[in-house]
């Protein structure tokens, strides 16, 4: 178990470089949708994938969290989980106050 | 040891609780066969695993904290959104991309150092540290004519603050006021980790990380990628939110 583990991270630079590309792309890729106006909630949603989809890829390769153990795994989602809930509590009150109704 | 479940690591085997106090001089002579690890662990990896699990909560608790920050930031640009657009335009995004590309080649670099401290290769340590303080130092760098900029320009919070752009209002400041603040924050985390990575030049260097136990390496690594992180989020919704409107 413990040696499949070992093989699963045991990655080369080269694929370390396929990593780095893929972020500077989406660094282009996020320039490029902000250019564009996808209107008002969706152009901070595509930014925010974007920005996710960059974090999850550091994340999983550069910090080994794909293919640590599962005790790691679970400290490190569990980390970003309650702060959605912090997110997620706190917009359900500022968004739906009276004056924010043309948030929506 | 031939039991591996892992309660047997929180709690031990009922026979270690027996032999524990008896069996020192063993211990210790297990210490100097087993360079670089703990006496108070029973294996590498286990000292691996509570080395990285400690790091990691205290990343979590990082992660709370900038949430922390960005959640004030998503309350007061739901509510001035106009006027966040306005002053985010006058960032500079070219310099901010570019600052985002020097970063994600420190984070590579960084990984080149961890990498080479898996096997032993102390030189290659060296070396992706020295790479990662110099792509940190530009970034700082860049920050710092940034910062200028911004303070020549009066676009720094305070008495001296004014603004000559669409008549959006006060608002204008607060976004300053977190772009600084946020900006800020996360370059004191790179003056932090540049420090670091000076220290850690030596010890490096002298050999003290090996393929067995390099865990100040990979945890220092854990902690210089979510900063990363932080500018990954930080770049397209300080820099890219005015740039369609």
């Amino acid at each position: 178990m413990s040696e499949q583990h070992a093989s699963e991270h045991e990655h080369g630079l080269k694929f370390y470089w396929l990593v780095l590309f893929a972020l500077l792309i989406l660094t282009w890729v996020t320039y490029g949708a902000a250019l564009i106006d996808f209107g008002h909630p969706w152009s901070d949603l595509v930014a925010l994938a974007i920005a996710v989809t960059k974090a999850t890829l550091v994340v999983s390769f550069f910090m080994h969290v794909k293919g640590a153990t599962s005790m790691i795994k679970m400290s490190a989602v569990g980390g970003f989980f309650w702060l959605l809930i912090f997110f997620a509590f706190v917009l359900a009150d500022v968004l739906t106050r009276p004056g924010m109704r043309d948030f929506f | 040891m031939s039991n591996t479940s892992p309660w047997n690591d929180l709690i031990g085997t009922p026979d270690q609780k027996h032999e524990e106090g008896i069996v020192v001089s063993d211990s210790h002579a297990e210490a100097t066969h087993q360079p670089g690890l703990a006496h108070h662990f029973e294996s590498y990896e286990q000292q691996k695993e509570s080395s990285f699990l400690g790091m990691w909560l205290f990343l979590v608790q990082e992660v709370m904290f900038f949430g922390g920050i960005f959640c004030c930031y998503v309350i007061y640009r739901s509510l001035y959104g106009e006027a966040f657009a306005a002053a985010s335009r006058e960032l500079n995004v070219f310099i901010g991309a570019l600052n985002t590309t020097v970063l994600l080649f420190s984070s590579f670099t960084m990984v080149v150092a961890v990498n080479a401290a898996k096997q032993g290769n102390r030189k290659w340590i060296v070396y992706g540290l020295l790479l990662t303080i110099l792509f940190g130092g530009i970034f700082l760098g860049v920050k710092y004519f940034e910062y200028s900029a911004k303070w020549e320009h009066n676009l720094v919070p305070g008495p001296n603050f004014e603004w000559h752009g669409d008549d959006v209002g006060r608002p204008v400041e607060i976004f300053y006021c977190l772009y600084f603040g946020m900006t800020g924050m996360h370059a004191l985390h790179m003056v932090v980790g540049i420090g670091i990575m000076l220290w850690m030049l030596r010890p490096a260097w002298r050999g003290k990380w090996t393929p067995e136990n390099h865990n100040f390496v990979e945890g220092f690594g854990l902690y210089w990628h979510f900063v990363d992180i932080v500018w990954i989020f930080l770049f397209p919704f300080l820099y890219l939110i005015g740039l369609a409107t």
